[in-house]
């Protein structure tokens, strides 16, 4: 579905990946964790062509999208929630959401909305009132609704639990999984929360300053003592 | 009194015009956070085809039909169009993330460029219309003192509310109008969505322009006579009546036009006609110095 070989990418002159492989199979929940400034986020804007990779391939279903402008990547069914949530803060929360769909076919329009309303009852009771007014879960909520209004084949998702209080958490990381097996939808989830990403991911890759040092499945992950050492247990990347 | 109400209906017709141009700064404020400096030049372009359209329109012998009018419309509206489009490509585009001296002074000299293309094309002089759109009607009289209004300042002011209410509609209710706003807000995350920025930033342009050729059109038949030059105050009035209605805010640049030709009409009728630039600036100072946001803007000009 999703494939990284040798992508190398930063800013400016900087590199902040140096060669990172890894792949997404369809179903798939595949983890990318490690410390702050590891170059987590910066992977999957890559995958998304800002910044654009400067060396290596990127390959999404059938096409290469190593050279793709970023909107075009969008429309071909890879959706994007990114760090920080960046819910549009002057557009309605029903609005949000219509920006998703805003390349889905209209058809599948009230279906979907209705869709995500049920399961996120909490943006149908604010519908009409505006995005910035949420509270930092309920923007996460919607963050992930607009991502999945454009029925994608795979969802990127860029640190979900940042910020947000331990029960609100536990509900995000639930929802992640439902989401991954009702909507047929393959995931990409980074995260600095390590222990709940390893719990629900299938594989999971870990970062260190622009590199994949250690893979496996999140079980295996779970259970490395050095892993445990330094992002389970008060290391640098709790 | 008859002669107040005689002020504000001249005073609300130029306001119509200073917001449709106002609209245009208040737009490409608003989605790339730049003042468009060639933006009154585009109006002085539209105006030029407006005169263009009406004499060959003139000498076919329909000036004065509506199909006249119409085309006259049209051909402004598209040729105006186009340039708000070669200024962003030409102007902004590629500067977009220069420091921001950088796009000024593009379109500074794409300003003056277009000044002195129509300077030469068209010559330095004074060009007249001879009025085309004729008759009006007395809406009272007091003594030898008539107020008038005319059918020409009512086709201004039905097209720019007409305008205006359909731009709005696109703004706050269409796919178009919401890409743009979401552009506006946060143009990472609306590119992250499947838009393409430049695109709707282009789009920004070209109908800013359109609007500005429209108040162009209706100065060459509301005064008659256009120069070159006209671009350049008319700009810096608009562009005022967005900072004074709030910059980024459409109902602001609406509102702001309206008070500017108000204050310009009322001022030159009760004071002195040779200052009454000088009173429009004056309370673009004024509102900067006690309410730098405007009328209508957010306080916090948030950029993300
Ligand atoms: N916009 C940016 N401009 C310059 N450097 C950046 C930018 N964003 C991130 N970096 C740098 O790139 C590296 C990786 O950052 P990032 O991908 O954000 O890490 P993570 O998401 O794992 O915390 C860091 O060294 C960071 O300082
Ligand atoms: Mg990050």
């Amino acid at each position: 579905m999703l494939r990284l070989e040798g992508v190398e990418s930063g800013y400016g002159r900087t590199t902040a990946l140096f060669g990172i492989d890894l792949h997404v199979a369809p179903g798939e929940i595949v983890a990318l964790i490690g410390a702050n400034g590891a170059g987590k986020t910066t992977s999957l804007m890559t995958v998304c062509g800002n910044p654009r990779a400067k060396a290596g391939r990127i390959r999404f279903g059938g096409d290469d999208i190593t050279n793709l402008p970023t909107h075009a990547i969008a429309r071909l069914g890879l959706a994007h929630c990114p760090e920080g949530r960046h819910v549009f803060p002057r557009m309605s929360v029903l609005e949000n959401l219509q920006m998703g769909a805003a390349f889905a076919d209209p058809a599948h329009f009230h279906g979907d909305l209705e869709r995500m309303l049920e399961r996120f009852p909490r943006l149908r009771e604010r519908l009409h009132q505006r995005g910035g007014t949420l509270s930092g879960g309920e923007q996460q909520m919607l963050a992930i609704a607009r991502a999945l209004m454009s029925r994608p084949r795979l969802l990127l998702l860029d640190e979900p639990s940042l910020g947000l209080a331990p029960m609100i958490v536990r509900d995000i990381f639930a929802l992640i999984e439902r989401v991954s097996a009702e909507d047929k939808v393959s995931i990409l989830l980074v995260e600095q929360n390590a222990y709940h990403a390893l719990k629900l991911a299938h594989r999971a890759h870990v970062m260190v300053q622009g590199r994949i040092v250690a893979s496996g499945t999140g079980a295996e992950l779970l259970a490395d003592r050095d892993i445990r050492a330094h992002y389970l247990e008060g290391g640098a990347g709790v | 009194m008859e002669y107040f109400l005689q002020q504000v209906i001249n005073g609300v017709t130029l306001g119509g015009i200073y917001g449709l141009i106002a609209i245009g700064y208040t737009m490409v404020y608003g989605i790339i956070g730049m003042i468009n400096f060639a933006h009154g030049e585009v109006y002085m372009l539209g105006a030029f085809t407006a005169l263009i359209a009406f004499l060959a329109a003139t000498l076919l012998g329909g000036a004065d039909s509506a199909l006249g009018l119409a085309i006259a419309l049209v051909a402004t509206m598209g040729f105006t169009a186009l340039w708000g489009w070669a200024i962003e490509r030409v102007a902004y585009r590629r500067l977009r993330k220069a420091p921001r001296l950088a796009p000024l002074i593009s379109a500074i000299g794409m300003s003056v460029v277009l000044q002195n293309f129509v300077q030469v094309t068209q010559g330095a002089r004074v060009k007249p219309l001879p009025p085309v759109v004729h008759g009006g009607f007395t809406l009272m009289q007091a003594g030898t003192f008539k107020v008038d209004l005319s059918w020409l300042q009512i086709g201004i002011l039905l097209l720019t509310l007409a305008l205006m209410a359909g731009f709005t509609w696109v703004i706050t209710k269409t796919p178009l109008g919401r890409a743009q706003r979401a552009t506006q807000q946060d143009a990472k995350m609306a590119a992250l969505l499947g838009i393409d920025v430049d695109r709707v930033i282009s789009t920004t342009f070209v109908i800013g322009a359109a609007l500005a050729g429209v108040a162009g059109l209706m100065v060459t038949l509301y005064y008659g006579v256009i120069d070159f030059y006209i671009g350049f105050l008319a700009g810096i009035k608009a562009f005022t009546a967005a900072v004074l209605g709030g910059i980024g805010s459409l109902p602001g640049a609406m509102l702001g036009g309206l008070l500017i030709g108000l204050i310009e009409a009322l001022w030159s009728g009760y004071f002195s006609i040779e200052y009454k630039d000088i009173a429009a600036f004056s309370v673009l100072i004024l509102v900067l110095l006690f309410r730098p946001s405007g009328l209508l803007g957010r306080p916090d000009v948030e950029k993300v």
